[in-house]
């Protein structure tokens, strides 16, 4: 803040003067999550290759095109290797405006953390864009770059803008196709203010409230949850200063927007600009890089296709027909098929008979005989024996599949992993050399890449290693994982448990296709789902009529209803007590604290009482002489 | 036309219009421009050539009123049913009780205090097109025009303008979500399935809902028969169709043509395009799930469609139903809705009744009415003011922004500012009146001074 005013001060209001300001970028060069575990213990999660280049070449090489000139590539979790790629990228020798720094954080655990690291170094003297370094894009920042000056200049509290795209998410599995969940927001249609914004929404809500004092200042809101946030923010620097102000600000979304929005202290507004027909997207689970992927190998994604050097990428891809990369040397037997939209790196060799289709393979790897490779991404330097079938499978850098290998969808496995003759690796497992991390680590809050795995990773690499081609890994933390049988004979490698994340929703950010079973399965709930919520409605209305006349029951009429029925159940087993021989008086006392517990009047007390005894009067006739008059 | 029948609900002597209404003047016959609120409507619906009317009145006596003055009024132009119910039956309770002689497809309920000219004609069609369950008319909710009382009720004015809360589809045909009553100073509730099914809903709390619907019948009587409990069709019957669109549970019967309708299409087409970006990946799934897919009827996730017909910005569009509505209609019928009162202005943009009788230095400004018989003394000023029939008036009176019925007598030196005069009222000499409200046969004694009072005979 400080140092903004300073700029300010030096360069007068003249717009002019402003507009010299270079543009800059602070590219988050770490995710803050574990979705890509284990791959992501090993390598961090920019460097992972997309469809044959590290993700953050496509996001720099974006943020270059828009006209960013600084680019500031924060770096916690694996930060040297981070710092390692870019020192030996064009990105740092390339003479001309756009410059990339990094900047190193050991202890940073959170978005929020990085950007108060940012501020601290006073590096930022104006708007800049904020993203993650796994953002693909391809379109032109210049209006909305534009439209977030024009605001600032009438409005200086209007402190970032948010990129978004439409995306509609399925009404089943309530996810985008980038398997995210869907994003409700609240947006003014003629300002494009956010005023709402709730991600990770509660699936057992059936509504969303809204806060009356949002209408107070429009009178007209668009509810949406067709749109799809980007992730690519520009932020005045007042963002930075508010997270320093705010230091539980951790999560971007979650805290930042969600704080902002929820405080009208400040005031401080987020605006939305909607792009049409330019891509931008982020790669946030395996199913956003399956999904992201075959955007770039369809060309969505253009300049950002394989075949045109818009960074020093790979050598030379080729365009066939249907979609079909290939790198120059490319070894295919006459016998082997590549079916449409695939891309072969190059050095690779594939051998007879063996079928590709919808796959990325990285460079030299060497695939057997009567292979079948499905919607897979195979990374560099595979070896992929005889008649192995891959579907839906992500493998990683140094992977040697022995012969008769077969990966079910949604299998990940992690570095130099080595899978014995003729094994099967069931459905969503993750393989790595890495055990599994305890499950402390797993914790909700620890969600973030912890920057201590990445020291202990080294040592553990080497350690397994060496043991490699041993039968029983020996110093397997936990019996349950300790048998690489479960990869074969001279299989190495760890199965890690699914729990982590919880099995159940493994499905939904795998690679793998939602399978036929689940999509059934939420047909059918969506069905049964009706008669559950036709009660719902018939409770709803039932009190709903009475809002006038009792305002405090309000929008909660449907608890309330529930409330009554089991205030009335309760009395009628208390009542049922008085029969059973508990002396009157207790049963008195019982009832009136039961009345004050749920919070009911005399009268609801005394007719659900009279109900009780009408009703063991019926059941029971004759059968005691208790006076119950006293009781009431 | 078209196979609509129409239910006019007159109301009969709403407490809140005390004490303007009373056993003689209920709500239907007071007077707007010197004639009933009721005629606007009767017209309105005839201009659209809706001529076969039922009307509902709260009360015995106060349907004989309005019996009598139609039947008066209307003799050959209309056809009319004045029904009886019982007093705060509530909307809903008047539609029961007339629900019998309801045979038609489809039925148009308007309120008998609405003062417009957007055609019912139009509501009617929206109705028939979508086939929807029911269509709403929704008005932008007045901004009541800058009153002389003052600036201190400016805050008050900004919390009333709001009547509903209305959730509407991005092409504003279907209403997905309404709030009335209480629930509109509440926070916004919105089903998520209704929002998940349009992607986006547009949220406004400038409309009001303006008490003209379309219903199809068999749907309004099963819900009638079915919720006893609902009281109001605007707080709860519409907001409750609202609500289950998406799950319809009103019997089937009565909604068996709208499951094929677009609403329903609405759900199953985004069903179906979610199934087919489902189709290449998982081919298998797609076959068995569109053999599941909801068009085999117990399956069928029954829906009914609600629409909305927004009337535009230009048109007039208000419920008599407040003492504050009463003078602002009025004002706004001699003023900038001048066109519904049906008569023709002076060259001063004034309706002077040749009847009438003034005095010398009388001025009667724009956008004021003098109706026939009426005298005035010397020296007078009327200002955007409704003067009724038979008054007497004498010298050196002032009547600003008010309404004066008929057979009203104001002594000199009288000063009647933003009131409301009924019938047969006598002002002594040097009465000073500001916003208040005078019953019908009230005498105010001579020099004696009113504020923001309502007086009425005992």
């Amino acid at each position: 803040m400080a140092q903004k005013k300073g700029h300010r001060s030096l360069s007068s209001d003249d717009p002019e003067e402003l507009a010299r300001v270079p543009l800059q970028a602070v590219l988050l060069a770490d995710s803050f999550a574990t979705k890509f575990r284990p791959i992501t213990l090993e390598r961090p999660k920019v460097l992972l290759p997309l469809v044959n280049a590290p993700m953050i070449d496509y996001t720099l090489a974006w943020l270059e095109s828009v006209g960013v000139e600084e680019a500031f590539v924060f770096c916690c979790a694996h930060s040297q290797q981070v710092k390692d790629y870019l020192n030996k990228s064009q990105w740092m020798k390339q003479p001309g405006t756009f410059t990339v720094q990094p900047i190193e954080s050991h202890d940073s655990i959170s978005a929020g953390d990085a950007l108060r690291v940012i501020y601290n170094l006073g590096v930022i003297c104006g708007d800049f864009v904020l993203v993650s370094g796994d953002t693909i894009s391809n379109m032109s920042l210049k209006e909305a770059l534009q439209e977030h000056k024009e605001r600032r200049k009438k409005d200086p509290l209007a402190v970032m803008t948010m990129v978004i795209k439409h995306s509609k998410p399925s009404s089943l599995t309530h996810q985008t196709r980038l398997g995210n969940d869907e994003i409700l927001m609240a947006i003014d249609p003629d300002t494009k203010e956010l005023l709402y914004y709730e991600d990770k929404t509660d699936q057992s809500q059936r509504f969303i409230t809204l806060d009356k004092m949002l209408l107070a200042s429009t009178p007209t809101l668009h509810l949406h949850n067709d749109k799809q946030d980007c992730y690519i923010d520009i932020c005045s620097p007042e963002v930075l200063s508010l997270f320093t102000d705010n230091f539980d600000y951790q999560h971007l979304r979650r805290h930042f927007v969600k704080g902002l929005l929820v405080d009208d202290l400040m005031g401080y507004k987020i605006f939305t600009h909607e792009i049409h027909s330019s891509y931008a997207a982020r790669i946030d689970n395996f199913r956003s890089y399956d999904t992201i992927s075959k955007d770039i190998i369809q060309r969505w994604t253009y300049p950002m296709v394989p075949d045109v050097q818009y960074f020093g990428n790979c050598s030379q891809m080729k365009l066939d027909r249907l979609g079909i990369y290939k790198a120059p040397e490319v070894d295919q037997s006459r016998t082997a098929q590549i079916r449409a939209f695939s891309l072969i790196g190059n050095g690779t060799a594939i051998g007879d008979h063996s079928v590709i289709s919808n796959s990325v393979i990285g460079q030299s790897c060497t695939i057997g005989r009567n292979v079948s490779i499905q919607g897979s991404y195979i990374w560099d330097n595979v070896i992929i024996e005889d008649d192995c079938k891959l579907s839906h499978a992500l493998v990683c850098d140094g992977v040697h599949l022995r012969a008769g290998v077969v990966l079910e969808p949604g299998v990940i496995l992690s570095f130099k992993v080595e899978v014995g003759q003729k094994i099967v690796i069931p459905a969503y497992s993750k393989v790595s050399l890495l055990p599994q991390p305890s499950k402390q680590d797993s914790d909700e809050e620890l969600e973030y890449a912890d920057a201590n795995s990445g020291v202990v990773e080294s040592p553990s690499i080497t350690s397994i290693a060496n043991t490699r081609n041993v039968d029983p890994v020996p110093d397997s933390p936990d019996a349950e994982h300790s048998d690489t049988s479960e990869v074969g004979i001279s299989g190495v490698g760890y199965i890690w448990s699914t729990t982590e994340g919880g099995h159940e929703e493994e499905w939904r950010h795998s690679i793998a296709p939602i399978p036929a079973e689940k999509l059934m399965e939420f047909c059918l709930s969506a069905h049964t789902d009706l008669g559950v919520s036709n009660q719902d409605v018939n409770s709803l209305p039932a009190s709903g009529e009475l809002q006038l006349d009792s305002e405090s029951t309000g929008f909660d009429d449907g608890e309330d209803y529930k409330d009554s029925a089991d205030f009335e159940k309760e009395v009628e087993a208390t009542f049922q007590r008085v029969l059973a021989g508990v002396n009157p008086e207790n049963v008195i006392l019982e009832i009136n604290s039961l009345r004050l517990s749920y919070d009911m009047s005399h009268a609801d007390c005394a007719g659900s009482l009279f109900y009780s005894i009408m009703k063991s009067a019926l059941s029971a006739p004759f059968s005691s002489n208790l006076s119950f008059g006293n009781l009431i | 036309m078209m196979d609509f029948q129409v239910v006019v609900l007159a109301g009969g002597t709403a407490k809140k219009l005390a004490p303007l209404v009373s056993k003689e003047v209920p709500k239907a016959l007071l007077p707007v421009a010197n004639r009933p609120v009721l005629s606007y409507v009767l017209e309105l619906l005839e201009s659209s050539n809706l001529k076969d009317l039922i009307v509902v009145v709260e009360g015995e006596d106060a349907a004989l009123r309005v019996g009598g003055w139609i039947s008066g009024a209307y003799v050959d132009r209309l056809h009319v049913e004045v029904a009886a119910v019982p007093e705060d039956v509530g909307t809903a309770g008047a539609l029961r009780a007339v629900a019998h002689h309801l045979t038609a497809n489809d039925v148009l309920i308007v309120s008998g205090d609405l003062v417009s000219d957007v055609p019912p004609g139009a509501v009617a069609a929206t109705h028939r097109r979508h086939g929807a369950v029911v269509t709403t008319l929704l008005c932008y909710a007045p901004v009541s025009g800058p009153s002389d009382t003052g600036s201190s009720a400016g805050k008050d004015k900004v919390k009333k303008s709001r009547y509903n809360i209305v959730g509407l589809d991005p092409t504003r045909q279907l209403l997905l979500h309404i709030a009335a009553g209480a629930e509109v100073e509440k926070d916004i509730r919105v089903q998520k399935n209704i929002l998940r099914a349009v992607g986006q809903l547009e949220i406004r709390a400038d409309l009001m809902d303006a008490h003209m619907y379309a219903f199809k019948r068999t749907v309004l009587q099963d819900v009638l028969d079915q919720k006893d409990t609902f009281h109001s069709i605007r707080q709860d019957v519409l907001p409750y169709l609202v609500r289950t669109q998406l799950r319809s549970e009103i019997s089937a019967n009565g909604l068996h043509k709208v499951e094929d309708n677009a609403n329903g299409r609405v759900s199953s087409q985004n069903y179906v395009t979610w199934m087919s970006q489902h189709r290449e990946i998982a081919p298998s799934a797609y076959q068995e799930l569109l053999a599941l897919s909801p068009r085999s009827p117990e399956n069928a996730l029954r829906t009914h469609k609600c629409c909305a017909y927004i009337a535009s910005k230009s048109k007039y569009c208000a419920r008599l139903n407040s003492i504050q509505a009463f003078s602002d209609i009025n004002r706004d019928v001699v003023g900038e809705a001048s066109h519904l009162s049906g008569y023709s202005f002076s060259s001063q943009n004034n309706i002077i009744h040749p009847s009438a009788e003034l005095g010398s230095k009388t001025t009667v400004g724009p956008q004021c009415m003098l109706a026939e018989g009426s005298q005035m003394g010397d020296k007078c000023s009327v200002k955007r003011s409704i003067i009724g029939r038979h008054c007497r008036i004498g010298s050196n009176v002032k009547i600003v922004n008010s309404v004066v019925m008929n057979h009203v007598t104001i002594e000199d030196g009288c000063l009647v500012q933003g009131s409301v005069i009924c019938s047969n009222v006598h002002l002594q000499e040097r009465v000073v009146l500001k916003d208040c409200q005078i019953g019908a046969g009230y005498v105010v004694t001579s020099g004696s001074e009113y504020k923001s009072e309502p007086l009425a005979r005992k």
